[in-house]
């Protein structure tokens, strides 16, 4: 569909109000999961011949495997089979192969899957897995990124520049750059030397962790047929039968012989996108031979061996003009990738693009280096190295202004980017609703207005940040949908996003029940297989309202249109004066007339000679951005069009910090996001209030600790802390801010990672508002608040 | 060893291990799935499960030590439609991947049980065993306050 499509569909549905887009319809999953009846992976039963698998990882961040000796696992009890690297010395990756699905000769992170045990039950692979004797040797790990580019470092892919990877990524061979993504624009030394104030410094973020409660779980089954079929938890079906097809081919698989099905998953937040644990369910399976393998991670696995979101370093350098114009940023991000960098790699290569923030600036320097470490892989986390990055430059930006005397809203007011200022690649910004979003949210917190505690030990303080996020994504990336009628005029639909928690088979029903003007409660749209559904390329990104909507919405047209050209072939009524109302053909130049779709669709309309026309009516939809292209110069950046639009917004706080013990409450968070329009106005705020949570955990209990040796110090919800229904603020106040996205469907456009990005700079500028502390390192935790206060009263 | 538990008002004989948990006995023996495996720790509560109307969370229970006792899940409150609270959660998408809905919707029933007019603290403190990383549990907080006698603070 072109952008004009969209827009014809748009003025001809202008006329009507819209009945089922823009209204909070009723989750069509609701009563599956409020009922028990919602089936996740782990929840399907395969009867009494699954296996079950264990692996076995390595204790080491870095070393190499001198031998492994599998006999006494064999022989255990229950035990059917015992794989390890050599039998399956293949490489697989999503955006760089770089990951092989056992070690090889050297294993990188502690944790590292080593070999994998198949048995009768899960205690007897458990059991057996134990047995397994890998000896080492033990070398020294590389655990700090901005250690691991120092000249001479040990290179933890000698390799390097044999590895295969998508053309936007530049890798630096002999080093451990992985990618290192540059922007060059305009003249950022110049700038700098006619700034009147420049201001430079160092964040840092660590490493988190998704803690979807759902952990990773797989089922793998090879039949007698040499039929691969692989039940997942996953936010990517179509690319995870891609990949397994990719990575087994030299076991004889194609496409076709390789099945995915991914029923309701429990939680994904980008932890579950691309391939991680799953492969070794599929390699293990295709072993043993007709009987279904299951492989669940633990809740410890879950945090070391599946991917995290990495931590950065971020030396962040901006120059103003008195006046508050911001006129260069230079922004240097050294991530911490981990051991295999696969998918991490394009978070980097997407923040490195974006690290701006979302402001209009003329000279920018950015470097984003992808640096590979002996820790686990990093990957994908809701945000996308967004919020990563908008920590230290939301922190700068409240800085600045205060330096230069203006009120950081307003300094965020005049530099804000806005449609058709020029992006750090150099296209043009879509239309958003930037400045409204700034003024409700600081209006939804007094801004301006000072507010003291009634409580002499507290102090009171206020924070506002800004956020923008673009999908990051292959510029082919598509999406398309199938949409069928049945008898009664109910509607079937598959597509192959993924009902993460989000709403999205209800906004796709939503979407196509506004195009045919049949109820949503009419609309069944189901989780994928990859046997049936259309392909989807992945539930990541923030796109498929957008991506898949549209598809969606193209497959309701052409249904629309084959409907149309029914009536038109029995009763003579030209296409153009007909249209759909409450599940009825109407006619404009005829009012009497009026055919319900359920008299039709499935059996067509008899003539008057007796004989009938139409029949079934089915349609199909897809969509891909046609204007994205990711051709730009290594060294400047300039030259693509890496990234379809932004969804910009802000969020703001007013929090209460105890003066002696540093403990923080947050007594009201306000958050605005430009959704384009809002398909469903609940499941937007559901965005949200959940997001917005999820972020504000990040900066003020969560934090993955790692000793010396690599391992990682609190895999559990003990130590890890995510929060309870205690740990929220008092109040959210959501935001919805609906300036249309020309090409989106009815104007939509994601919603999803953006409300956790401006979670953690605007607690950093609250507390630093409250208490006049500046932290600039992530998590800002009530340890970290006390030990500052203390220091800043010079004890 | 052999265990008599009644189970969503079925009862059954079952010969457990004395190491099974009642998580395990109920996924795998008796095909109740809705207790979910989040943590096996007793951290999470998504495995959570009213023994006698009092929410537990089944994988720290041994199956035997629930000999002889009334095991309720979440089947076992949607047999003749949804419960009230069941519907508010609908109404209020208390939920978004639904993993945590069943012990949530238990841990939920019980404190209505016990205290029918609670206060947002009482509902923060009766969910705080369960975990949830999407909702951001406002909006489970809201239909929980609604289900009880006029949902009033
Ligand atoms: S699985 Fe029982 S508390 Fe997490
Ligand atoms: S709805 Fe996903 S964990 Fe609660």
């Amino acid at each position: 569909m072109t952008p004009t499509d969209t827009f014809l569909f748009e003025a001809e549905s202008g006329n009507k109000d819209l009945e089922s887009v823009g209204t909070p319809a009723v989750r069509i999953d609701g009563r599956d999961k409020i009922s028990g009846a919602a089936q996740f992976v782990d929840d399907i039963d395969f009867g009494p011949g699954l296996l079950h698998a264990a692996v076995v990882e390595s204790p080491h961040a870095y070393a190499r495997i001198v031998s492994i000796d599998t006999s006494e696992a064999e022989k255990a009890d229950g035990v059917v089979r015992v794989a390890t690297g050599k039998d399956f010395p293949y490489k697989f990756g999503m955006y760089m192969e770089d990951r092989y699905i056992f070690a090889q000769d050297y294993v990188r992170f502690v944790g590292e899957q080593v070999a994998g045990v198949v048995a009768r039950s899960h205690r007897e692979a458990v059991r057996a897995a134990k047995l397994v004797k890998v000896e080492y040797e033990v070398l020294t790990p590389l655990l700090d990124p901005k250690a691991a580019v120092e000249d001479g470092a040990e290179l933890i892919h000698p390799d390097l520049d044999e590895y295969t990877h998508v053309p936007w990524f530049f890798p630096k061979a002999n080093t451990n750059i992985a990618h290192w993504r540059k922007i060059r624009k305009g003249d950022t030394e110049k700038a700098f030397a006619e700034a009147d104030y420049v201001l430079e410094d160092t964040y840092t973020v660590p490493r988190y962790a998704h803690c979807a409660i759902e952990p990773h779980v797989t089922v793998s089954k090879l039949d007698f047929a040499d039929r691969l079929t692989v039940w997942t938890a996953s936010q990517s079906p179509h690319t995870q039968r891609h990949l397994f097809a990719e990575a087994l081919a030299p076991l004889g698989f194609t496409h076709k012989d390789v099945r995915v099905i991914t029923p309701y998953v429990g939680g994904g937040f980008g932890g579950k996108a691309g391939v991680s644990m799953e492969i070794i369910g599929a390699a293990l399976a295709t072993l043993v031979k007709g009987r279904p393998v299951k492989l669940r991670f633990t809740r410890e696995q879950e945090f070391y061996n599946t991917y995290q979101r990495q931590g950065v370093v971020a030396e962040l350098k901006v120059g103003v003009k008195s006046d508050g114009e911001i006129t260069a940023v230079e922004h240097k991000l050294y991530w911490d990738a981990g051991a295999y960098v696969e998918y991490g790699a394009n978070v980097v290569n997407a923040a490195g693009l974006s690290a701006t923030g979302p402001y209009r600036v003329p000279n920018i320097t950015n470097d984003s280096l992808c640096i590979y470490t002996n820790l686990p892989p990093g990957g994908p986390y809701r945000g996308f190295g967004y919020s990563e990055f908008h920590f230290g430059l939301e922190s700068h930006m409240d800085r600045i202004a205060e330096a230069i005397g203006m009120d950081p809203v307003e300094f965020r007011r005049k530099n804000a980017i806005i449609e058709g200022d020029e992006l750090a690649y150099g296209a043009a910004m879509n239309p958003s609703g930037m400045l409204e979003a700034i003024d409700r949210t600081a209006a939804a917190i007094d801004w301006g207005v000072e507010e003291e505690s009634d409580n002499p030990n507290t102090v009171i303080g206020k924070g506002i940040s800004l956020f923008w996020k673009a999908p990051a994504m292959p510029p082919n990336s598509s999406s398309a949908s199938f949409l069928k009628f049945n008898e009664d005029g109910s509607i079937n639909i598959t597509v192959s996003g993924m009902e993460l928690g989000q709403g999205y088979l209800t906004v796709m029903a939503q979407i196509a029940g506004e195009v045919l003007s049949v109820p949503v409660d009419k609309i069944r749209v189901e989780t994928p297989d990859t046997d049936r559904n259309p392909y989807e390329w992945q539930t990541v990104a923030s796109h498929v309202t957008w991506s898949s909507g549209l598809a969606v919405e193209k497959a309701a047209i052409e249904a629309r249109a084959k409907i149309f050209d029914v009536i038109h072939q029995v009763y003579g009524y030209e296409d153009d004066s007909l249209y759909l109302e409450d599940e009825k053909v109407k006619c404009k130049t005829d009012p009497s007339f009026a055919k319900s779709l359920s008299e039709f669709v499935i059996d067509g309309i008899q003539t008057e000679d007796g004989t009938w026309r139409g029949g079934p009516i089915v349609a199909s939809g897809k969509f891909m951005p046609e204007f994205t292209n990711a051709n730009s110069d290594p060294e400047t950046g300039q030259g693509g069009h890496p990234n379809v639009h932004y969804t910009v917004g802000a969020t703001g706080v007013i929090l209460e910090i105890d003066k002696e013990t540093g403990r923080i409450w947050v007594r009201k968070a306000a958050l605005a996001v430009d959704a384009g329009r809002a398909i469903n106005p609940d499941l937007v705020k559901g965005q949200i209030t959940g997001g917005l949570v999820q972020g504000l955990a990040t900066v003020l209990y969560e934090d993955m600790r790692f000793d010396d040796d690599g391992k990682l110090l609190n895999p559990n919800f003990t130590d890890y802390k995510i929060p309870t229904a205690f740990d929220i603020p008092d109040e959210i106040i959501p935001i919805i801010v609906e300036v249309p996205q020309p090409d989106g469907p009815f104007g939509a456009r994601g919603v999803g990672e953006h409300t956790m990005i401006g979670a953690a700079p605007v607690i950093a500028n609250a507390v630093y508002n409250a208490l006049g502390v500046r932290i600039k390192s992530m998590p800002i935790t009530q340890e970290k608040v006390a030990m500052a206060i203390l220091e800043q009263s010079g004890n | 060893m052999d265990l008599k538990i009644k189970i969503n008002g079925e009862d059954w004989t079952l010969d457990v291990a004395p190491a099974d948990t009642l998580l395990d006995v109920l996924r795998e023996r008796v095909g109740t799935k809705s207790p979910k495996i989040g943590c096996e720790r007793g951290d999470c509560g998504s495995c959570t499960v009213l023994i006698d109307g009092r929410s537990v969370r089944s994988c720290l229970v041994l199956a035997v030590e629930a000999d002889g006792h009334e095991i309720t899940t979440v089947e076992g409150i949607s047999y003749d439609g949804l419960s009230a609270l069941q519907t508010l959660f609908l109404e209020n998408n208390s939920f978004q991947c639904g993993f945590c809905t069943p012990g949530i919707v238990l841990s939920a029933t019980e404190l209505l049980e016990q205290n029918p007019n609670p206060t947002r603290h009482d509902v923060q403190e009766a969910l705080a065993g369960n975990l949830c990383r999407c909702t951001g549990y406002e909006p489970i907080i809201d239909a929980v306050l609604a289900a009880g006698d006029g949902g009033s603070e």
